[in-house]
C-alpha cells in the first residue's frame, strides 16, 4: 500500500515537474529576444524543468533575507518543534527555524560550491591544456604531480589538508578546488591531446601563433563540449564534498547554515520517523539532478549528438 | 534487350529518404535499375549522388537515419521491401555480398582473416569449418595473394591495404553469391596497387559468373570493370547504356562534363634556364626515430612554377613537406629559401619566414578550426603578418573571398560546417593567400574531392599563381592531376628521388622503371586498357 501511494505521488511529482518545465519554457521563449528564444525552444522538458529549479534556487539564495520568515541563526522557538503554521518545517536541535535555515543554506552551499568548481576548472583546464599543447617535460611534471595528488582518496586528503591549514571557508574552497582540479586536469589534457594533433592546430603553430592564443582560440573552443559536461558533474561532486565535510564538522562552521551540517544536527529525528532532516539532503539531490538535466541538453547541442 | 528470366535484381521507382534535423529529405529520387545474371553494372556519380545508398538498398538495407520510402526492389523473385529480417539475413552474405570501400576499417582487427572468412559460410550452413578454410586458401590463390596457404592466419594489420582489399573480395565470394556489391573498392589504394585489385576482382567475377554492382566515382576504373554504366546525379539517373557506347558518345551534358575533366591541361611553360629558385631542398635526410624516411633528397622550385611531387603512399612526399615547413628538422641537409638557409625547426624561424611559405592541407575538414567563423579563419594571417585591423582587415577578408570566387556577404559569417567540401578547400586556399606568401605547399589538395570540384580548385590555383607570382609544390599520387597542373615533376619512391624534370619529358619515354610503372598504372578511359596492360606486363615478365 505504502509503495503504491509512494509511486503514485512520485508520478504526480514528475508530471507536475514536467508541466512546470513546459510552462516555464513557453514563458521564457515568449519573454526573450529572438535568437535566444530559438535556442530555448529546442530544450527538452527535463532541461526546462532543470533551468526552472536552478532559477528558483538562485532567486532564493540571492533574496534569502527577504524570503526567509526568520533570521538565519536566531533561536526562535523550543527544540525540535513539529511542523505548524508559524514554523512551517518545524525547528531544529537548537530551536532555530528550519525553513529559514534551508533558505540561507542555499546561499552558502550553492555559492561556495560554484566558486570552488569554477576555481577547480580554471586551474585544471589551464594546466591540462598547457600539458597537452607544450608536451615534453612540462607534461611529465604536471601529469606526475597530478598522479601523486590523485593517489590519495579525495575525502581523506581534504580532511588532512584542512586539519593542517585550519578550517575556514576560504581554506575549504582552496583545498577542494585543488583536489578537484586534478580530475579536471586529466580530462582537459585527454581532450586536448586529441585536438592538438589536428591539422588546424598544426596550421596555427606554423603560422607562428603564441601558446596563449593557440590554447584559447584553437584548442579550448573545440574542447568545450566535454568540459561543460564535466562542469555539471564536478559541481555536484564538489557540492556533495562540501556537505560531507560539513557533516563531519570540517566544512562550513556553525552557526552558518549549510545543508550538510543540517542533516547531521537533526539526524536524531530520523529515529522518530520524522523526515525533516532529510529535507536538506533532498534539496541537494534536486539541485544535482537539475544541473545535470541542463548540462545534458547543452552537451547534446554542443556535440551535435543525435538520439 | 534483357531476357526476363535472366533478371537477377530489379529496382523500380526506388525512393530513399534521409533524416536531417526535423524533416525527411529525398536522397534517391525514383531510380530504376535492372541487372541480369553474370552482368556487371557500374554506378558512377559524385559524392551525394546516392550510389552507395542504392547499393545497400539492393540488399534491402538502409543506413541509420535513412528509410526506403517507395518503389520496388526484387532480388531473384523475392521482394526485398516486404521480406522478413530473417529472409534478408539468409540472403545477405550468402546470395548477396558486399565489399566496402575501406577494407582496413571493415575487417575486425581482433580476428584472423580466415576466421572472418569462415564465419559466413559456416553460419549459413554452406560449408563446414574445414571446407571453408581450404576454400579460403583456394580463393586467396585465385586472388593472387602472396602465401595463400598462410596469409589467412594473419591479422588484418599484418597485411597491406591492397592485399586486405583482395582478402575482402575473396571473403565476399565465400558463399559463391549471385550478386556482389563493390562500393568503391579501390578508392583508398595507390594506382599501382589498384591495378592488382582491379585485375583480381575482374578475374574472379568472370570465373564464377557473378553479377556485380560496381560503385565508383572514377570513370576510368568503371570502364575496365562494367558491362553497362549508369550515371547518377543527386539521386536521379542521368543516363544509362553499355560501356563502350557510353564512353564513345555520352548523350547528356552532365556526362560529357564528367568526361571532359580529364582533358584539362596547363599550357607548357618554357624551361627554367637561369634564375634563383624560391626554394631548394639540398641533400635532405630525415626520418622518425631510427628510420630514415627521406634519403638525400634534393630539388629546386622556381618562382611561378608548379613542381609536382609524385609517389605512392610511404614514398616520403608528405615527409618532404614536413621538412620544408620545419615540423621535422632534417638529420642532414638544409632547406634554402631565396638562397638563404631556413632554420630547421619552425619555432626558430622568423615571422616573415613563416609567412613566405604557406600550406594547404588534404583534408579541409581537419585543416579548418570548426569553431571559428570564416572571417577569423581567413582574417587571422592577414591580421597577424600584415598588421591589418578593423576596416582594412574586413576589406581584405572580403577581397580574399572574392578571389576564391565566394560571395563575401554570404560566407563571411559562416562556420566551416556550413560549407561544402570544395568550398572548405577554397577557404584553405584563401587562408594561405592571406599571408601573401611566395611559396605554397599543396598536400593532396584535390584527392578528397569529386572530379568536377577538384577541377575547379585546380583552375583556381592556376589562376592565382599567375596573379600573385606564386610557386607551388604540389604533392599528389594522382598523375591526372600532375598532367593538369605541373610544370616540373619529381618522382619519389621509398624516400629517394627516382626521377625529375619538366613535365613534357616525364610523360615521354624513356622513363625510369618506377616512373614507367606509375604512368602505365593510371587507368585510361579505354575499356580494353586493363586487359592490354596486363598482357603487356605478362609478356614483359616472360621475356
Amino acid at each position: 500500500m505504502g509503495l503504491i501511494t509512494g509511486m503514485f505521488w512520485l508520478a504526480v511529482a514528475i508530471v507536475l515537474g514536467l508541466a512546470a518545465g513546459w510552462i516555464f519554457r513557453v514563458a521564457v521563449v515568449a519573454a526573450s529576444p529572438r535568437p535566444i528564444a530559438r535556442e530555448l525552444r529546442t530544450a527538452p522538458l527535463t532541461a526546462s524543468f532543470g533551468m526552472l529549479v536552478i532559477l528558483i534556487y538562485i532567486v532564493v539564495a540571492v533574496f534569502a533575507p527577504l524570503v526567509a520568515p526568520f533570521p538565519e541563526t536566531e533561536v526562535v522557538g523550543t527544540e525540535y518543534q513539529p511542523w505548524d503554521d508559524v514554523h512551517v518545517l518545524g525547528t531544529d536541535n537548537l530551536g532555530r527555524d528550519m525553513l529559514s535555515r534551508l533558505i540561507f543554506a542555499a546561499r552558502n552551499t550553492v555559492g561556495i560550491a560554484f566558486i570552488t568548481t569554477a576555481l577547480a576548472f580554471i586551474l585544471g583546464v589551464m594546466t591540462g591544456l598547457l600539458a597537452a599543447s607544450v608536451g615534453g617535460w612540462v607534461d611529465q611534471v604536471l601529469s606526475r604531480a597530478v598522479d601523486v595528488l590523485m593517489a590519495i582518496p579525495a575525502l581523506i586528503f581534504a580532511l588532512l589538508l584542512l586539519t593542517i591549514v585550519g578550517t575556514s571557508i576560504v581554506n575549504m574552497i582552496l583545498v577542494i578546488a585543488l583536489i578537484d582540479s586534478t580530475r579536471v586536469f586529466r580530462l582537459a589534457r585527454a581532450v586536448a591531446m586529441n585536438i592538438v594533433v589536428m591539422d588546424y592546430v598544426e596550421a596555427a603553430r606554423l603560422r607562428g601563433e603564441g601558446l596563449l592564443r593557440l590554447n584559447i582560440r584553437e584548442i579550448l573552443p573545440n574542447a568545450m563540449a566535454p568540459l561543460v559536461a564535466e562542469f555539471g558533474l564536478r559541481f555536484c561532486f564538489v557540492f556533495l564534498m562540501i556537505s560531507a565535510l560539513s557533516f563531519l564538522g570540517l566544512g562550513i562552521q556553525p552557526p552558518t547554515a549549510d545543508w550538510g551540517s543540517m542533516v547531521k544536527d537533526n539526524a536524531t529525528l530520523i529515529s522518530f520517523g520524522d523526515i525533516t532532516p532529510l529535507l536538506p539532503a533532498g534539496a541537494i539531490a534536486l539541485l544535482t539532478v537539475c544541473v545535470n538535466f541542463v548540462v545534458d541538453w547543452q552537451l547534446h547541442r554542443a556535440s551535435g549528438l543525435k538520439e | 534487350m534483357l531476357d526476363a528470366n535472366d533478371i537477377l535484381l530489379s529496382m523500380k521507382g526506388l525512393h530513399i529518404e534521409g533524416r536531417t534535423d526535423e524533416e525527411w529529405i529525398e536522397i534517391v529520387k525514383g531510380v530504376d535499375l535492372e541487372l541480369s545474371k553474370g552482368e556487371v553494372l557500374g554506378l558512377i556519380g559524385e559524392s551525394g549522388a546516392g550510389k552507395s545508398t542504392i547499393g545497400l538498398a539492393a540488399m534491402g538495407f538502409a543506413r541509420d537515419g535513412c528509410r526506403i520510402s517507395g518503389g520496388e526492389i526484387t532480388f531473384d523473385g523475392i521482394n526485398m521491401r516486404t521480406a522478413s529480417e530473417a529472409t534478408k539475413r539468409g540472403l545477405r552474405g550468402r546470395r548477396i555480398a558486399y565489399v566496402a570501400q575501406s577494407a582496413a576499417a571493415s575487417f575486425n582487427p581482433a580476428h584472423k582473416l580466415i576466421d572472418q572468412y569462415s564465419e559466413g559460410p559456416v553460419k549459413h550452413g554452406v560449408m563446414s569449418r574445414e571446407e571453408a578454410e581450404s576454400d579460403a586458401t583456394d580463393l586467396y590463390r585465385r586472388m593472387q595473394l602472396p602465401d595463400p596457404d598462410s596469409i589467412g592466419f594473419r591479422y588484418p594489420h599484418q597485411v597491406s591495404g591492397g592485399q586486405l582489399q583482395r582478402a575482402m573480395t575473396a571473403m565476399a565470394m565465400a558463399c559463391r553469391p549471385d550478386l556482389i556489391i563493390f562500393d568503391e573498392p579501390t578508392t583508398a589504394l595507390d594506382v599501382t596497387t589498384q591495378i592488382e585489385v582491379l585485375a583480381a576482382i575482374r578475374d574472379i567475377v568472370e570465373q564464377f559468373d557473378t553479377a556485380a554492382l560496381y560503385i565508383t566515382h572514377d570513370l576510368a576504373v568503371v570502364a575496365q570493370m562494367a558491362d553497362r554504366i549508369k550515371v547518377l546525379l543527386k539521386g536521379e539517373e542521368v543516363e544509362e547504356s553499355d560501356t563502350r557506347s557510353m564512353l564513345a558518345s555520352p548523350t547528356q551534358d552532365y556526362t560529357k562534363s564528367l568526361w571532359a575533366v580529364r582533358t584539362h591541361a596547363r599550357p607548357e611553360q618554357p624551361p627554367v634556364i637561369e634564375g634563383k629558385p624560391v626554394l631548394s631542398v639540398r641533400n635532405v635526410t630525415a626520418g622518425y626515430g631510427a628510420v630514415d624516411v627521406l634519403k638525400d633528397v634534393s630539388f629546386d622550385i622556381h618562382p611561378r612554377r608548379t613542381v609536382a611531387v609524385v609517389g605512392e603512399s610511404g614514398s616520403g612526399k608528405s615527409t618532404t613537406a614536413r621538412v620544408i615547413t620545419g615540423l621535422l628538422p632534417p638529420r642532414r641537409g638544409e632547406v634554402l629559401f631565396n638562397g638563404e638557409a631556413l632554420p630547421p625547426d619552425f619555432r626558430r624561424r622568423t615571422r616573415d619566414q613563416l609567412r613566405q611559405a604557406q600550406m594547404i592541407y588534404q583534408m579541409a575538414d581537419t585543416a579548418l578550426n570548426p569553431k571559428l567563423k570564416i572571417r577569423e579563419l581567413v582574417g587571422r594571417p592577414a591580421q597577424m603578418y600584415l598588421g591589418l585591423r578593423g576596416k582594412a582587415l574586413e576589406e581584405r577578408i572580403r577581397e580574399l573571398l572574392s578571389l576564391i570566387e565566394m560571395e563575401p556577404g554570404d560566407y563571411i559569417d559562416r562556420l566551416p560546417s556550413e560549407l561544402s567540401g570544395g568550398q572548405k578547400q577554397r577557404i584553405g586556399i584563401a587562408r594561405a593567400l592571406a599571408a601573401e606568401p611566395q611559396f605554397i605547399i599543396c598536400d593532396e589538395v584535390t584527392s578528397a574531392l569529386d572530379q568536377l570540384v577538384a577541377e575547379g580548385i585546380l583552375k583556381l590555383l592556376d589562376r592565382l599563381q599567375g596573379e600573385f607570382d606564386l610557386a607551388y609544390m604540389f604533392i599528389t599520387h594522382d598523375l591526372a592531376t600532375v598532367k593538369a597542373i605541373a610544370d616540373e615533376v619529381v618522382v619519389m619512391k621509398d624516400g629517394v628521388v627516382v626521377e625529375m624534370g619538366p613535365k613534357s619529358e616525364m610523360f615521354q619515354p624513356p622513363h625510369d622503371p618506377y616512373t614507367e610503372l606509375l604512368l602505365s598504372s593510371v587507368p585510361e578511359m579505354d575499356p580494353d586498357w586493363l586487359t592490354g596492360l596486363l598482357e603487356a606486363r605478362a609478356t614483359a615478365a616472360d621475356n
